[in-house]
């Protein structure tokens, strides 16, 4: 194809985002769409299945059968959702190995939140409560994007999020009408898990990269600092209904914008942790990388089984 | 990585309730058909979004190239008499 043409094609195909049609995987697209969307999308997928580690800590030690089947319930909707995106993901082209390689290389990434600990049950409520919350509002624009497969994987993951985050703030309500050590012990899971999920939302307009080329394919429709925003001005009013504090001096709301002012996030934190030096990045990625190669005779004997009974079958008819 | 083959791709159908069609639901990896039929009531009904499942292993899908759309869709685009506002009717014909 010779450059006149592609430039062509990609005008059409921007003028066809532009007017809120649908990307479907066998439809041209440019080469940069194809890429930044396998990027976002398998970077999601690794960190739903990522996200199952930190919360499967708790399993085993739940303090009640009813909030055990729930987080069972949720960590398997984690697994569901990574199976949904990594899907939706090779309809890009790439396979699901390919896609595995690049998460147990460290060629991909996954969100930064799951590489801090789980130390206590406190700690469950404050994901399924913020984690999940921040997930929610980056998600939600997101089941109207561009790209047909990602769109309708997102409107799947969107109807289940929030159940999430209701257990979540369940344990919280609980914890904070305990004795005072349960509601310090949810004080202390806050204090913890606020500046990471502020930083869930992605670097600052001004830092983010990504930002003006993915508003315009509509992988993103709201910046990370209004999203940011408005995790802060939703979450800020639960946390005083749950009578907690939440750990910012300068937090205060602002009269004029009708929105919460907020202190300085400490970026060298975050990038400390999304470069491999978080508390928990090597202990999620050994766990990761066992999972896989423990189960490879588990994949090869199912594979052989089904070869030996289709065998059988061909047997038969002949 | 095992030098093994890798399980094929099956594509998941499911019928939401008794009177609608089986739509696609997506897609997921299994060794072979019980394996997509098990693995897709785990991955797309875990809230009774289901009461019939089909599974079809991907590669049996013959599929339209959208870059021929023109010539596979552009005939019916001109047939405007299959369309029952082709037809010029006076406005006292009831019931039409």
């Amino acid at each position: 194809m010779s450059e006149e043409q592609i430039k062509n094609l990609e005008e059409q195909f921007e003028a066809r985002i532009a007017r809120d049609e649908k990307i479907e995987p066998k439809d041209w697209m440019p080469e940069k769409y194809r890429q930044t969307h396998i990027r976002q999308i398998s970077q999601h997928a690794h960190s739903e299945i990522v996200g199952m580690l930190p919360e499967g800590n708790w399993i085993t030690r739940a303090p009640s059968l009813r909030r055990k089947v729930a987080l069972l319930a949720k960590v398997q909707d984690e697994a569901g959702h990574g199976l949904y995106l990594y899907s939706a993901c090779e309809t890009l082209g790439i396979s699901r190995d390919e896609l595995y390689e690049q998460l147990h290389s460290g060629k991909a990434k996954y969100s930064s939140i799951f590489n801090y600990p789980t130390v206590t049950w406190a700690d469950i409520g404050a994901i399924g409560w913020l984690v999940d919350g921040a997930a929610i509002i980056n998600q939600v624009p997101l089941c109207s994007t561009s790209f047909g497969p990602y769109a309708r994987a997102m409107v799947r993951v969107c109807k289940e999020e929030s159940f999430h985050q209701r257990q979540g703030y369940e344990i919280m309500l609980k914890l904070c009408n305990g004795t005072p050590e349960q509601k310090e012990m949810a004080q202390d899971a806050l204090n913890r898990w606020w500046w990471p999920s502020l930083m869930m939302l992605g670097p600052t307009d001004d830092m983010s990269v990504h930002t003006e080329q993915s508003m315009k394919w509509k992988l993103k429709r709201k910046t990370n600092d209004e999203l940011r925003q408005q995790f802060i001005d939703q979450t800020v009013p639960q946390a005083d209904i749950l009578g907690l504090t939440i750990p910012d001096s300068d937090l205060k709301w602002n009269e004029e914008r009708q929105s919460y002012d907020f202190g300085e996030i400490d970026w060298d934190e975050f990038w400390q942790v999304v470069k491999g030096h978080g508390p928990m990045n090597n202990a999620r990625m050994k766990a990761r990388v066992g999972a896989w190669e423990r189960g490879e005779w588990v994949r090869d004997a199912a594979m052989a089984h089904a070869e030996k009974q289709q065998e059988r079958k061909n047997k038969q008819v002949v | 990585m095992s030098n093994k083959k890798n399980w094929p791709l099956w594509e998941v159908f499911v019928r939401s309730k008794n009177g609608l069609e089986h739509r696609h639901f997506g897609s997921l990896h299994a060794a072979d058909a019980e394996m997509a039929l098990e693995n897709a009531r785990d991955v797309y009904t875990r809230r009774n979004e289901g009461v019939s499942i089909w599974v079809v292993e991907s590669k049996h899908i013959t599929a339209s190239n959208p870059e021929h759309n023109g010539e596979l869709f552009e005939p019916a685009q001109d047939k405007v008499y299959r369309h029952p506002t082709f037809y010029d009717l006076p406005d006292d014909v009831k019931h039409m």
